[in-house]
């Protein structure tokens, strides 16, 4: 049985999220510096902390307003390109969700498009163009194709893991990997690869 | 990894508690959110510019900001845009009710930033225009990438710009004229050595002793092509070339010549480098009308150079000659 989409389990998620983030800080840097510029894991890193922080500040809140709060915090202190991407998909959710609290799997699915339409919208990324779109889009999809939440999140999980891997042969298009051209191919994506770690963290907190 | 430094996350902070301690006399910093302003500002019916980026690429931007130049500048992390609510403030901060210009490399993280920033401060009732550099011609196939990269031009369309911000020009003029400046400018850059930022610790690419990266970017990013090191004379024809054929600049040109250091080499060379752009470009009949010799648009302690080269007109030279007193370039002051 899943738990229900709400503040706290949404607070979970994004603790959680923050914990992965710390643990494969080294990995994202690594992946960052084989095809871009080596920083991702360091400031998902800083950026989460500092989530944290304002979280725990924070009044008792609904998903939404929690959402929001992490999409704020991560917008002011990543920097780079990934901290306007996480901060528009978790601010369009946290929008999607504001007000709302027990969300059903139409409605959760909803919030999610509602990001991933944020993020291609900031980025201008398309499909294959080696980037966190590669795991989200794939993610989203496992949830429109889903029969009930729990199983919805697992398949998200596995299908941003899908996604994440299949960047490995890509060439790069967009962001600072695009100028290795060629080079770019047979390394995995750091974008989608913490994008999978936000779709497995949402998978153990909320399907749990 | 050896460093200056006390410690890697701190770097940032402390090198702007240096540069209060050295110049506040003229320059106010803030720190939360940061940026380093006029200490002037807001000037009252000036268009306010606004440039940022990165940190590591010192005295761009923050080293450019006083009278005849940036009015503000948001450091970001090492090699990382900065935030929106940076540049948000800085806007508000120099806003003196003709408009605010914000001057944007092309990259991926400070475009997108930048957008937010220029989103937020309309809003607020501020009148914002953007111009985004992107004149490094090593990046061949521009639509399967992010686009040329921003690199020297900036350097210059911040003082051009600057002159004409002073000269109490209109945001629409002064956006026209940096667009000019960067439409006019190309630049391609070289590395001999790689660098490493404060938070990695390692290199940023392997280079072997012998060999030298042709078109690098200001972070290290991969040029055109790698290959055994030659003289002087063979590096700087490596750049010019496709820097004169892309605009292209042709004979009877009058332009400015940018010999820019990437942080690691000695001025000697940027000296030994700027005789050969000399004869190179006396060859191809253009008339090095101003130039500019030494390390300002750097990449932490990478040795190698950039050369920008930058079509001159009337209006161009009467700003850039305009006189300018930040910590970074300091003439007619």
């Amino acid at each position: 049985m899943s738990l229900p989409v709400n503040g706290d389990t949404v607070s979970d998620w994004m603790t959680r999220f923050a914990a992965s983030m710390a643990e494969h800080r080294e990995e994202l840097v690594q992946l960052d510096t084989a095809i871009g510029d080596g920083d991702h894991g360091t400031n998902m890193d800083r950026g989460m902390r500092k989530a944290l922080e304002k979280l725990g500040a924070a009044e008792q809140a609904d998903a939404g307003a929690v959402l929001k709060t992490v999409a704020m915090a991560l917008i002011s202190s990543v920097g780079g390109a990934a901290g306007p991407l996480y901060g528009t998909l978790l601010l369009q959710m946290g929008t999607a969700l504001e007000g709302k609290d027990d969300v059903d799997l139409e409605t959760y699915t909803a919030a999610w498009r509602k990001g991933v339409e944020g993020v291609q919208a900031r980025g201008k990324a398309e499909p294959r163009d080696k980037t966190m779109v590669d795991a989200l889009l794939p993610a989203l999809q496992a949830l429109e194709q889903a029969s009930d939440l729990e199983s919805g999140l697992q398949d998200a999980a596995s299908a941003a893991e899908r996604g994440m891997l299949d960047t490995i042969p890509l060439i790069a298009r967009k962001g600072r990997a695009s100028y290795l051209g060629e080079r770019s191919k047979d390394h995995q994506d750091p974008g989608a690869t913490s994008t999978y770690y936000l779709c497995q963290t949402a998978a153990e907190t909320l399907a749990s | 990894m050896k460093k200056l430094i006390n410690t890697p996350d701190d770097v940032l902070r402390d090198a702007l508690q240096g540069v209060e301690a050295a110049h506040g006399d003229r320059l106010r910093v803030s720190y939360d959110p940061s940026y380093v302003v006029r200490a002037d500002a807001p000037v009252q019916g000036k268009v306010g510019l606004v440039s940022g980026g990165g940190s590591g690429h010192e005295p761009m931007h923050g080293g450019f900001v006083g009278p005849g130049m940036l009015d503000a500048a948001c450091p970001g992390e090492v090699f990382t845009s900065p935030t929106p609510d940076q540049m948000q403030a800085a806007t508000q901060a120099v806003d003196g009710g003709a408009g605010v210009l914000h001057i944007v490399k092309n990259y991926t993280g400070d475009v997108m930033n930048f957008d937010m920033a220029a989103d937020l401060t309309r809003a607020d009732g501020v009148e914002v225009e953007a111009v985004v550099t992107n004149d490094d011609v090593a990046v061949q196939d521009s639509l399967y990438t992010a686009g040329r990269r921003g690199v020297g031009i900036t350097v210059v369309l911040e003082k051009i710009a600057g002159g004409a911000a002073e000269g109490r020009r209109s945001l629409q003029d002064v956006a026209a004229l940096a667009r000019r400046v960067n439409a006019n400018g190309r630049s391609m850059g070289m590395a001999l050595t790689p660098c490493i930022t404060p938070a990695s610790g390692n290199p940023s690419f392997e280079l072997a002793e012998d060999e030298v990266e042709i078109g690098i970017g200001i972070h290290g990013e991969p040029g055109r092509f790698r290959e055994k090191i030659g003289p002087a004379s063979q590096i700087a024809e490596r750049l010019m070339t496709p820097v004169i054929e892309d605009l292209p600049f042709s004979s009877g040109d009058r332009v400015l010549a940018f010999v820019n250091g990437m942080g690691g080499t000695p001025l000697i060379e940027l000296y030994v480098m700027y005789n050969e752009v000399a004869k190179i470009a006396s060859a191809h009949g253009l008339t090095i009308e101003r130039n500019l010799i030494g390390n300002y648009i750097t990449s932490l302690e990478m040795a190698g150079c950039s050369i920008t080269l930058l079509k001159l007109d009337d209006e161009m030279v009467r700003y850039w000659d305009a006189p300018v007193n930040t910590p970074g370039l300091r003439w007619g002051a």
